[in-house]
């Protein structure tokens, strides 16, 4: 068998962490970070060493099983994109508090530019704000070598590593050297001490001191790390700081080498000492990096000194979005290649809510009924049914963070909106909307929430929603009162039925909830198909 | 050796199995390989694409720099216009000539036809119907594929090779089908 696979930044993520002995990967699936689970989900080696790899509800139950896992002595991964970093904050942060027995790696994947995403932030600025070694592999190869690398790291530290990937690494193939032999798991072991886990003030002041004083060592690390590398250049006008794959951006501008020397950074805490070396050597410092200008920020300071610092904040580069060759090349003061124009006939074409999707009857449905109110609120959520915001429905007016569609339809409801409405995804109500229901059944505000069930999680793909099968006993479990709990069938056919019954819930001065349920037009065909070549193979 | 490609088209058209080919086929020979792709919410009836480098020596950046694709393969007319800024100036343009029509401002396809045919090297063509009568109707996307494989700079045999490997598993009948759809590429090309 070749050692040489064809892979995606992701599923070089995935593959690594296998061969380095993981034990479980915790994950809630999130573009672009989802292909790495269902990678490990699919791995021979993984499903013959039966590697936990079920999906998470979400991401704060996901990193605090792999700190379980962790707890026991074994290696854990805890997969998310960026904004999953909000949701499990709390423990992400105070892991680094009780640190870790078994390596624990959180792989964070930014969306730069936010293909799929609602906001960009640069989840770098997570692993200084918890004092946890961030890793930024520039490479598919080099993400699949740096995972071993950081579950052993995270070992000898007792810390978690935070590995820090974006959208063009973790959705790109290229061809991986992959290692002959995988690493064994660990061992369970009774090793975690409860001094460290008990985070009781006086145990956790403890820990911060000691967690503190560590930092020195990360960065001395840091500076002799091979995944951080300082080339020479003869041409000491300009030096250049590049971080992760940015560096790959750099090299493309200069296909004979570049003439300026280049800090490439791919482990933080940030080496100051590689930094004042070129710093002192050069006249001026280009930053370029992928997200927001974190490396920038910390040079700049708020001294001035003696090296002009230019990047994003000085506008060599563009202050937001995702870096290309083309942007780096004019920071870097060259030439822009030449190129045909734009056509200016092409028109945009915004992704759109498939043919035959029941969430399209749904916004249908509760357009129609909505008519008939003044001044209506529907509070959006995460999910294919955002698009809903998009024409022809227009459907929606807010659309924030994972499940604050509901909370959101019952602050406005305390304010003395009516109606508010709530719009919900079956995955997103699990991984977020439940507590914000109790908190609304518990005041019965007047707020309607429809649970728009497709039965899988199909923004990223159809990957399992943690809920199916459990909608209606989650709500009655929550407190909701039976008539005000309706299951209906998402068809054009029906649209006299829900119509009705939207209206009726809307009238109701209460929390009612209705569960629109039929299966994500896409995982149906994919099934059918599925059927198909099962009956075609007999 | 070194070849630049944008796939494009529109979510749902089957552009990565184009790459997926072109990738098994260039890392048969042994060629770096980066090949960027797009996933989450675009890919619901919008836009999509895809930059697949391939080259003899270390290739740097996953993405494609403006005025350097040496080929953009279009599931789409219009799509294929979209990414022009990308394009070498002697560079090919191998597209579907069959409207993808799912907004209500489509251009006019007078005025999609008359853009493309400004264009120095465009090989357009009605990959459906080309499908349809070839008896391969689920394979349009490999006969661009065909239409595309002098531009692309891989021998013929090593892309049939490529197909007969990825659509193996998917039985005798399927591969047959995509050989057949690569032959018929290739000759509608001449």
């Amino acid at each position: 068998m070749s050692k040489n696979r064809l892979l995606l930044g992701d599923e070089a993520i995935a593959l690594g962490a296998v061969h380095s002995g993981l034990s479980g990967v915790y994950a809630y699936p999130g573009t672009p970070s989802t292909e790495i689970t269902e990678f490990i989900q699919n791995d021979p080696l993984a499903r013959e060493r039966g590697i936990h790899c079920r999906w998470s509800t979400n991401e704060k139950t996901a990193m605090e099983a792999a700190l379980g896992m962790s707890f026991m002595g074994k290696r854990a991964l805890v997969c998310m994109k960026h904004v999953g970093m909000n949701v499990c904050a709390d423990p992400f942060v105070n892991s680094a508090m009780t640190g870790v027995n078994g390596g624990v790696v959180v792989l964070a994947a930014d969306d730069p530019s936010m293909h799929s995403s609602q906001d960009e932030q640069d989840s770098r600025f997570y692993g200084k704000f918890a004092m946890v070694p961030t890793f930024e592999p520039a490479s598919q190869q080099e993400a699949y070598d740096m995972m071993s690398a950081a579950f052993d790291y995270s070992e000898q530290q007792q810390l978690p590593v935070l590995m820090r990937v974006t959208t063009r690494m973790a959705h790109s193939r290229a061809v991986v050297r992959i290692a002959d032999e995988a690493r064994a798991e660990n061992a369970l072991n009774y090793d975690a001490e409860a001094s460290h886990w008990v985070l009781l003030p006086a145990n956790a002041r403890r820990r911060n001191i000691a967690v503190t004083a560590q930092q020195a060592q990360l960065e001395e690390d840091a500076a002799h790390s091979p995944y951080n590398k300082y080339v020479e250049g003869a041409d000491k006008s300009m030096g250049i700081i590049a971080s992760g794959i940015a560096v790959n951006y750099v090299n493309e501008c200069f296909p004979n080498g570049s003439p300026f020397p280049i800090l490439k950074i791919s482990q933080y805490p940030l080496p100051k000492s590689l930094v004042r070396r070129l710093c002192e050597e050069c006249a001026s410092v280009l930053v370029v990096e992928e997200g927001q200008p974190f490396i920038e920020d910390m040079l700049r300071g708020v001294m001035p000194g003696n090296t002009q610092v230019l990047g994003r904040l000085t506008g060599e580069l563009p202050r937001t979005g995702e870096l290309n060759p083309d942007i780096v090349r004019e920071a870097l003061g060259l030439p822009a290649n030449e190129c045909f124009a734009p056509c200016e006939d092409v028109v945009p074409r915004p992704p759109a809510l498939c043919q035959g999707c029941g969430h399209r009857d749904v916004y249908t449905a509760l357009n129609e009924v909505l008519r008939g109110y003044e001044n209506p609120r529907v509070f959006g959520d995460i999910g294919c049914y955002t698009l809903g915001f998009l024409p022809p429905y227009k459907a929606i007016h807010s659309c924030v963070d994972m499940g604050a569609s509901i909370t959101m339809a019952k602050g406005a409801a305390d304010a003395g909106q009516w109606p508010a409405v709530a719009v919900i995804g079956d995955s997103t109500f699990t991984h977020s909307g439940m507590t914000g229901l109790l908190d609304a059944i518990n005041e019965n505000s007047n707020i309607t929430v429809i649970i728009s069930d497709n039965l899988t999680t199909a923004m990223t793909g159809g990957q399992d929603s943690a809920g199916t099968s459990k909608f209606e006993a989650i709500c009655r479990g929550l407190g909701l009162s039976e008539e005000h709990l309706h299951v209906v069938v998402p068809l054009a056919k029906n649209m006299p039925e829900i119509t009705r019954i939207i209206k009726e819930e809307i009238d109701y001065p209460g929390t009612s909830v209705i569960i629109p349920r039929r299966e994500c037009i896409q995982t149906l065909q994919r099934h059918l198909k599925q059927k198909r070549a099962k009956e075609e193979k007999q | 050796m070194k070849t630049d490609i944008i796939l494009c088209g529109v979510g749902g058209q089957g552009i990565l199995s184009i790459a997926t080919v072109i990738g098994e086929a260039a890392m048969n020979e042994n060629l770096y390989i980066k090949q960027a792709e797009v996933h989450g919410m675009s890919q619901r009836g919008g836009d999509v694409q895809s930059n697949l480098r391939i080259s003899s020596s270390p290739i740097h950046s996953d993405l494609i720099a403006r005025g350097s694709a040496d080929v953009i393969i279009s599931m789409e007319p219009m799509e294929a216009l979209r990414y022009l800024p990308y394009l070498r100036k002697e560079g090919w343009i191998i597209t579907s000539s069959v409207p993808f029509v799912n907004i209500p401002n489509y251009p006019d396809m007078e005025v999609v036809r008359r853009d493309l045919s400004g264009l120095p090297n465009v090989i357009s063509l009605d990959i459906e119907a080309l499908a349809r009568d070839g008896g391969v109707p689920r394979s349009a996307n490999i006969i661009l594929l065909g239409a595309a494989q002098k531009a692309l700079g891989i021998e013929y045999s090593k892309l049939e090779d490529a197909v007969r490997r990825i659509f193996a598993r998917k039985g005798e009948a399927v591969v047959e089908a995509n050989i057949k759809a690569l032959a018929i590429g290739k000759e509608a090309q001449r």
